[in-house]
C-alpha cells in the first residue's frame, strides 16, 4: 500500500514537471506568440490586443497557473487552423494509435514465442544462432527502414496488401484490421527481438530448475514440458518488458502512422508540426508524454504485484 | 554474438566493422576531393536511374566553370536526377557529426553527472536521478521532435537536443559503475592514504568509468544516427538541399514501386554504418567483461 501512494505521489511529480517543461517549450519559441497569431499583417494595436487576449503581458508563471489550472480541466486551448478544442481532437484519434500498439505488441509476441522457446530449449544450436543473429541485425534496422522494407515485400512485390488506405472500425472491421497488418508489422519486426531475447534467457534459466527434470522424468513429451511447464513462469519480464514497449512504442508510432497515413495521435503530431499549429503540438507532446508516464507507472506496479521477489509485504507464490 | 568467438579475442565481425566505420568516416572526410558531381547537381535526362548507368555529359563544378564529361553513375540517381554517390558520401558528413557529437554532450555531462551521484551519494544523489527521471519521463523522439520543432533544426540544435537526451542513460551507466568501484579496495587504500574525494574521484574512479561508458557511448551512436535518420526522414532534420541519409530513403519512399534502389541503397548504407557501431560496442564490452574474469 505504501508502495501505491509512494509510487502515485512520483508519477503525479513527474506529470507535474513534463507539464512545465511543455509549457516553457511554447515560450521558448523565436520571436513573439502574438505575431504568429496576428499573420503578416498585423498592425501593432493588434498585436497588443492579441498579446492582452492570449494574457502575454502577464508574467510568466502567473501564465503557466492560469494553463495548468485550464489544461486540468480539461482545456488545452484551441487550434490555429481548424479552432477545434485540442483536447477533443487528440481524443478522436487516440482508438488509432491505441489499435496500433495493442496489434503490434500481439504480432510481436507471435513472433518472440516460437523462437525465445526454441532458443531456450536448444540454446547454442544453430537455429539458436541464426536466430539471435537476425535478431541483432534486426536491432540497427531504423523503424522507418523496417517499414519501407514492409511495403516493398507485401504490397509491391507480393501484392498482397495496399500500402495505405485506412479503414475505421465502425465502417467495415475486416478492412479496418486489414489495414492495420503492414503498420503492425513493421512494429513488430524490431519488436519481437527483445522480447524473444528476455523469454529465452529466462526460461533457461526456468529449464533448469527441478520439476522440469520431474516433467521430462515422467516421460512428457518436449512441447507439454516447455509449454505447459515452463512457460508460465518464465513469463514475468516477458510481461513487464512487454509493457515497457508499450510506452516506449508511442514514439515508433510517429512514425509508422505517418508512412502509413493512419490518422493516429503520431500523425496529428507530424501533421500539427507541419503547419505549425503550436498549441496542437503542445497538446499532443503533453497528452503523449502523460500516457508514457502512466504506462510505465503501472508496469511497474504490476510487476511488484506479479514478482514475489519485488513485493514487500511477504507471502509465497506457488 | 558472444557465444561465438571463444578466447581473448575481438573476433572477424569486429575487425569488418572497424574497416567499414574507416570507410565511411575516411569517404566523409575526404568527400570535396572526389571526382563526383556536386549532391545538389541535377541531372534531367537521367532520374532514378538504376546502379551503374554511364552517362556521356555529367556536370562538374570547376575552378574553370562548368564542365561535362563522361560518368557513371554507380549507385544510380535519385528522382531528381542527383548523383547517389555524392549524396551519399556528402550525407554521411550529418549522419556522422550528429552521430558522433551528439553522444559527447551526453558523455561529458552525462558522465560526470553520474560519477558525482555514484560518489557523494545523499541528497545530491537524489537531485540529480530524480531530475534525469523527468528527462527520461519523456518518450525519446516525440521530446526530439518538440525541441526540433520549437527551436528549428540546424545542425546545431540537432546535435545538442540530441546530446541532452542522451544525459540520463550516460548518467546510469556511470553512476553504477561508480556505485561498484567506490565499494573496492584501491579507492579505500587511496582514501587510506589521505587523498581527498576530489583526487579520489580524478585518479580512482573516472579513468575507471571511462572505459565502460566510452564503450555504452558506441551503443549511443549507433542510436544517434537512426534518430537523425528518423527526423530527417520525416522532413524535420537539417532542411534540404543539404543531403542527409534519413532524407535521400524518405525520398525514394515515392517510387519504390519502379526504382526500389533510390531508398534501399541509402537504407543499406545507414544500415551498415548502425550494425557496425552495435558490433564494435558489444564486442569492446565482451572484450573487456572478459578480460576482467581473468584478474
Amino acid at each position: 500500500m505504501q508502495i501505491l501512494v509512494q509510487k502515485t505521489v512520483r508519477c503525479a511529480l513527474v506529470i507535474l514537471a513534463v507539464s512545465a517543461l511543455t509549457f516553457l517549450m511554447i515560450n521558448l519559441l523565436p520571436g513573439d506568440t502574438a505575431y504568429i497569431v496576428g499573420g503578416e499583417e498585423a498592425t501593432p494595436a493588434d498585436i497588443e490586443a492579441i498579446r492582452k487576449s492570449l494574457g502575454l503581458d502577464q508574467n510568466i508563471v502567473v501564465r503557466y497557473l492560469t494553463w495548468l489550472k485550464n489544461a486540468a480541466s480539461g482545456d488545452l486551448g484551441e487550434s490555429y487552423l481548424t479552432h477545434e478544442p485540442v483536447l477533443s481532437t487528440i481524443i478522436a484519434r487516440l482508438p488509432v494509435t491505441l489499435e496500433l500498439l495493442i496489434i503490434s505488441q500481439c504480432m510481436a509476441l507471435i513472433l518472440a514465442l516460437p523462437f525465445g522457446i526454441v532458443g531456450a530449449y536448444r540454446s547454442n544450436s544453430m537455429v539458436d544462432r541464426l536466430v539471435n543473429g537476425i535478431g541483432f541485425a534486426t536491432l540497427s534496422i531504423p523503424s522507418f527502414v523496417m517499414a519501407l522494407l514492409t511495403i516493398y515485400l507485401f504490397s509491391i512485390k507480393l501484392r498482397w496488401l495496399p500500402a495505405t488506405g485506412y479503414v475505421s472500425l465502425s465502417a467495415n472491421i475486416g478492412a479496418n484490421l486489414k489495414s492495420f497488418v503492414l503498420p503492425g508489422l513493421s512494429i513488430a519486426m524490431i519488436e519481437w527481438v527483445v522480447l524473444m531475447r528476455v523469454l529465452r534467457s529466462d526460461m533457461i534459466t526456468t529449464l533448469g530448475q527441478d520439476y522440469i527434470l520431474m516433467a521430462k522424468a515422467k516421460g512428457l513429451p518436449p512441447w507439454r514440458v516447455l509449454l505447459q511447464h515452463a512457460l508460465r513462469p518464465s513469463s514475468f519480464t516477458l510481461i513487464t518488458v512487454l509493457g515497457i514497449q508499450i510506452g516506449r512504442h508511442l514514439g515508433e508510432a510517429v512514425i509508422v502512422e505517418t508512412i502509413f497515413a493512419l490518422p493516429g495521435i503520431g500523425r496529428l503530431l507530424i501533421d500539427s508540426i507541419y503547419a505549425r499549429d503550436y498549441h496542437m503540438v503542445q497538446g499532443c507532446v503533453l497528452l503523449i508524454t502523460i500516457g508514457y508516464v502512466i504506462i510505465n507507472s503501472v508496469v511497474d506496479l504490476l510487476y511488484t504485484a506479479l514478482d514475489p521477489r519485488i513485493r514487500t509485504e511477504g507471502g509465497h507464490a506457488g | 554474438m558472444q557465444d561465438k568467438d571463444t578466447g581473448n579475442r575481438l573476433g572477424f565481425t569486429f575487425w569488418i566493422s572497424i574497416v567499414w566505420i574507416v570507410l565511411v568516416v575516411f569517404s566523409a572526410l575526404t568527400a570535396s576531393w572526389w571526382t563526383i558531381p556536386e549532391p545538389d547537381k541535377m541531372d534531367w535526362d537521367n532520374l532514378s536511374v538504376r546502379p551503374g548507368t554511364v552517362t556521356d555529359n555529367a556536370i562538374f563544378q570547376n575552378k574553370t566553370g562548368k564542365e561535362t564529361s563522361p560518368y557513371t553513375y554507380w549507385l544510380g540517381t535519385d528522382t531528381m536526377g542527383r548523383d547517389q554517390v555524392s549524396r551519399i558520401v556528402y550525407g554521411s558528413r550529418i549522419s556522422l557529426s550528429v552521430g558522433l557529437l551528439a553522444p559527447m554532450i551526453g558523455l561529458l555531462i552525462g558522465g560526470l553527472l553520474g560519477c558525482l551521484a555514484g560518489f557523494y551519494r545523499g541528497p545530491l544523489e537524489s537531485t540529480i536521478v530524480a531530475a534525469m527521471d523527468i528527462i527520461l519521463a519523456f518518450p525519446g523522439l516525440v521530446l526530439l521532435l518538440a525541441v526540433t520543432f520549437y527551436l528549428g533544426a540546424s545542425l546545431k540544435n540537432l546535435i545538442f537536443s540530441l546530446g541532452f537526451l542522451t544525459i540520463p542513460v550516460f548518467c546510469r551507466v556511470a553512476r553504477a559503475k561508480t556505485l561498484a568501484l567506490s565499494g573496492l579496495e584501491f579507492v579505500q587504500a587511496a582514501r587510506l592514504t589521505g587523498a581527498g574525494n576530489m583526487a579520489i574521484m580524478l585518479r580512482e574512479i573516472i579513468p575507471n568509468v571511462i572505459v565502460s561508458v566510452a564503450i555504452y557511448g558506441l551503443l549511443v551512436v549507433a542510436f544517434m544516427i537512426m534518430a537523425e535518420g528518423a527526423l530527417s526522414f520525416l522532413g524535420l532534420g537539417i532542411p534540404s538541399p543539404t543531403p542527409s541519409w534519413g532524407g535521400m530513403i524518405a525520398e525514394g519512399k515515392e517510387v519504390l514501386d519502379e526504382s526500389p534502389h533510390v531508398s534501399m541503397i541509402p537504407a543499406a548504407i545507414m544500415f551498415m554504418t548502425v550494425i557496425s557501431f552495435n558490433l564494435i560496442g558489444d564486442s569492446l564490452r565482451s572484450y573487456f567483461e572478459r578480460g576482467k574474469h581473468q584478474i
